[in-house]
């Protein structure tokens, strides 16, 4: 689909710069249904979404202008397309199946380097399956491989075609806690050491590239690796740091007083509701995990559904993502995460969101949050075309994605698994075998 | 050994003078005086009984709501009434009795107690570290021996979760399926103790954990050892199995002979731990539950059973039942279910969302389960998805109809049904009070009764259990 234009980041890597000319018409009005922006502000009845050229041109009250194709979506909501928060889709086909997962690298000599764009298969099964639920935008980050950077991350559609980048080398994705902890040898003491000393070699590169000897000068970053780190380092670039503890929060927000510019994006954060106020006033997002509720680890002892919720409420930009929660696949699941924030609103003690903030935190939310606003996740002016039309309400388990458009192009909604349900819904085989029934 | 046939002392006896293989030395050379065996001796079949026991309740009449009983029965505005433990009446409008609690539920909606029939909860606890990592004894394909109960802690926080957030009220734990034969299962009610026989629903039956396909021929083959395929899978079960008739016709033989008081101690064959689970699973007392994905192989264990003479109770995770729905019904098996787990490793690649109202539809029993400490918590809404999936392809199941996949058919799967289930008089007072229609995404627990005690309420920090090693810990007691 329409790529923006990635041409300020440093490297000089190929830019990618796709002109914006898909070949279908980008150009529809959406007439009549429930409008949901995605900001957090609350649905619009009977309203009308404007696509023109494959971006939003207006969403709210009022007619579409005359001579353009309309959908009529009268009894529908019409939102904007979900964003997986965080999300390893299109980076694999069978999870188990090595060959097919090229989620991470653990025999790769490089890390913060290592860029998933070649990696991203818009062909992917998750990617057919998730975009027919509604999700049309994914943060897709890379696995740890050595030491602490995964590497770089983008944002890509979800469309049915063969141009799934939206902004390539997007974000840097670390590990500090006990996932850091381990890729540094054994302990965060070491994670922080080799991240400052990380950040100290990116900027030496910065200075001077050509001049950057790497590991022939006892520099512990390939070159490349410190390429990659020097536009996090001066705050071009975000930077997701996956962490789960209190403690571990507080040392990942310190870290802006040794590195100024950085654009930190907290991950995970299970315990971030404990120190909320600390994180609101960092102005850090956080893209966390919306249910997880269990001592799953040291690290997340605090574990409770009312992360979010609390955070949100103590002034924290928090979003949903799906941080080792069968992230190359099942972003699908987020409104129904979403749903049940909502729901806890009703249990005494425990803290959800409202509704629109519930639907913003899958949207806007993750967009926001790596400073992608301006172009996905609602339907404000000037945001690529991604529209849903649900049967009901979209966070509700009992609705479902009747059209999906992104970028102002319709797409299909047939999958594999569709195909496999028609297959099957008879099993009569007096005539042939179900292999003839396609 | 052979020691409980036997008083202590002469057990001791005979311990002392058995040979490496367990066989007294003396087992040719009984004496003919020797006393018979007592009619009617059997190794016993319960030597970690439950010690569980009802907690305190009042009598309690809930109004105003509406009712799903679990068995397939609906009542809108209607009242439940338990007291003693047990279900009393369900109708549409009940009296009070004197000193009953009423809780007028307008708006609200009673259903029996979610039932999970495949969870780790206790073998595989929070945290989830390597020194609580106990729920797979992969050191052999073929571990009939070992009961998943023995690795049960009581202390994981999950079992409250279960309970606070997705209303269950029972629920079997079952070894992994590293192995072909993984060992047996505990069903237990979800009510918080000191010991796993604590927790241990009293009377019902053990099951067999039991896996097909990637994960056994994945554990073994790696070691270069047997089972490797899925050829492999097949034969180490057959020859298994008909090491497990021989077993039993030795058994059979000698308790015969115990019967016509023609035993002698010496005689009896020796036991072997693992056989007679699988010697269970013959006689019909063991419930055989079958992780398998895929529908081919399930064919396969299908016809395996027959060669054997057993009988599978569920294939679990069964992601393609919906490919021989007919042949389950026909053998009366039912399949324990996700609503739309898929792709995570390549027999779950064909997984699609109607399985569930495809393999109901087809006549079929089905079940929503979890496998898993977080789905635990949402079995409810894994059945609305089902069920929404089920309605977009044009097969409508009611909500009081979906409700069985959580309550009366995992019931059944298990053999507790006579005992819970659904909300029949007489039954097991286990009852879920929620705040709104259960298959909405929007409603929670506000109370849950287990055997009519209020064990968890919304409303009252008190009734929510914190296990030890949340203690003192950052989140104790939050409403998580």
């Amino acid at each position: 689909m329409i790529g923006l234009l990635a041409t300020r980041f440093a490297m000089g890597a190929l830019a990618l710069a796709r002109a914006a000319a898909p070949a279908v018409a980008q150009t529809v009005a959406i007439t009549n249904g429930r409008v949901v922006i995605g900001d957090g502000s609350p649905p619009i009845e009977g309203g009308t979404v404007v696509i023109r050229n494959g971006r939003v041109v207006s969403a709210g009250a009022g007619a579409p202008p005359a001579g353009m194709p309309v959908i009529d979506a009268t009894g529908k909501w019409v939102t904007p397309g979900l964003v997986a928060g965080f999300s390893r889709i299109g980076l694999a086909e069978v999870d188990g199946e090595e060959a097919s997962n090229d989620g991470g690298a653990t025999g790769s000599p490089f890390s913060a380097a290592i860029d998933v764009v070649p990696a991203i298969n818009p062909r992917a099964y998750a990617i057919q399956v998730n975009r027919a639920a509604g999700v049309t935008r994914a943060i897709v980050a890379p696995s740890p491989a050595v030491g602490l950077f995964a590497g770089q991350g983008a944002v890509i559609d979800l469309g049915a075609d063969m141009d799934a980048v939206t902004r390539p080398r997007a974000f840097q994705f670390v590990e500090m806690g006990e996932a850091g902890a381990d890729g540094a040898g054994g302990s965060r003491a070491a994670a922080h050491v080799l991240f400052r000393n990380a950040l100290f070699e990116a900027k030496e590169y910065a200075r001077n590239p050509s001049g950057y000897g790497g590991r022939d000068r006892d520099a512990l970053l390939m070159r490349l690796d410190a390429a990659a780190l020097a536009p996090v380092v001066s705050g071009q670039v975000p930077l997701l740091v996956h962490v789960e503890r209190a403690s571990d929060i507080l040392q990942v927000i310190d870290l802006k007083r040794e590195f100024p510019a950085l654009k930190l994006v907290l991950v995970g954060a299970s315990e971030g509701w404990t120190v909320a106020d600390r994180i609101a006033a960092a102005r850090v997002p956080v893209i966390a995990s919306a249910l997880n509720d269990l001592p799953a680890s040291f690290e997340a002892l605090a574990a409770t559904q009312s992360n979010i919720g609390r955070m949100a409420a103590a002034g924290v930009t928090a979003a949903i993502g799906m941080i080792d929660d069968n992230d190359a696949r099942q972003a699908r699941q987020q409104p129904q995460y979403a749903g049940n924030l909502v729901a806890l609103q009703k249990v005494p003690g425990a803290t959800g969101l409202d509704w629109n903030h519930a639907f913003a935190a899958i949207t806007s939310g993750p967009a926001e949050a790596i400073g992608l606003g301006g172009e996905i996740g609602s339907l404000r002016p000037g945001r690529h075309g991604d529209v849903v039309i649900w049967s009901g309400d979209p966070l509700e388990l009992s609705s479902a994605p009747e059209i999906v458009v992104i970028d102002g192009v319709r797409q299909p909604m047939d999958t594999r698994q569709t195909k496999l349900r028609d297959r099957y819904r008879s099993l009569d085989e007096t005539e042939r075998p179900r292999a003839y029934q396609r | 050994m052979r020691s409980i046939l036997l008083p202590a002392v002469a057990a001791a006896l005979l311990l002392t003078a058995c040979t490496q293989d367990g066989r007294p030395q003396t087992a040719s050379s009984s004496s003919p005086s020797e006393p018979a065996v007592k009619k009617g001796t059997r190794v016993p079949a319960d030597p970690y009984p439950s010690t569980y026991h009802a907690y305190p309740g009042v009598p309690t009449l809930l109004t105003n709501v509406t009712i799903y009983d679990g068995e397939g029965g609906r009542i809108d505005g209607g009242s439940v009434l338990f007291a003693d433990g047990k279900v009393v009446e369900l109708g549409q409008s009940i009296a009070a009795p004197a000193g009953a609690t009423v809780i007028d539920g307008k708006g609200k909606w009673v259903t029996p107690g979610v039932i999970d029939i495949h969870s780790h909860l206790g073998d595989y606890p929070s945290p989830a570290v390597a020194a609580l990592s106990d729920g797979n004894e992969s050191t052999g394909p073929v571990r009939p021996e070992v009961w998943a109960e023995h690795s049960v802690w009581p202390q994981d926080a999950g079992f409250t979760r279960a309970l606070a957030n997705g209303g269950i009220t029972t629920l079997q734990i079952l070894p992994g399926s590293a192995n072909l034969f993984g060992g047996r299962s505990v069903t237990l009610k979800n009510v918080a103790a000191r010991t796993m026989q604590g927790m241990k629903f009293p009377g019902a039956p053990y099951g067999l954990k039991m896996a097909c396909g990637e994960n056994p021929k994945r554990v073994y083959g790696r070691r270069n050892q047997m089972p490797s395929t899925r050829m492999g899978n097949i034969a180490v079960d057959r020859q298994t199995w008909a090491n497990a008739q021989n077993y039993d016709r030795s058994w059979t033989a000698w308790e015969e002979k115990v019967d016509k008081g023609t035993a002698k101690p010496a005689d009896e064959p020796k036991r072997d731990i693992a056989m007679e689970t699988l010697r269970g699973v013959l006689h019909g007392d063991i419930l055989v539950h079958n992780h398998c994905y895929r529908a081919d192989e399930m064919a396969n264990v299908i016809d395996m059973s027959k060669e054997f003479g057993y009988k599978v109770s569920t294939f679990h995770h069964a992601v393609e039942s919906y490919k021989i729905a007919d042949l389950l019904r026909q053998n009366g098996i039912c399949s324990a279910m996700w609503a739309d787990w898929w792709g995570f490793k390549l027999e779950s690649y064909d997984a699609i969302n109607e399985n569930i109202a495809l393999v109901h539809n087809a006549g079929a029993c089905a079940i929503v389960h979890s496998d898993d400490p977080n789905g635990i918590q949402r079995l409810n809404q894994e059945a609305a998805k089902a069920q929404a999936s089920g309605r977009r392809m044009g097969i409508d199941i009611p909500d009081e109809i979906v409700w069985t996949w959580l309550a009366i058919n995992p019931a059944r799967a298990m053999g507790i049904a006579d005992r819970t289930g659904s909300l029949k008089a007489g039954k097991m007072a286990d009852v879920v009070l929620w705040n709104g229609n259960p298959l909405s995404v929007y409603t929670r627990p506000e109370k849950v009764w287990i055997d009519g005690a209020l064990m968890y309420d919304a409303l009252d920090p008190g009734r929510r259990p914190v296990v030890d090693f949340e203690l003192g810990q950052p989140g104790e007691g939050d409403t998580k």
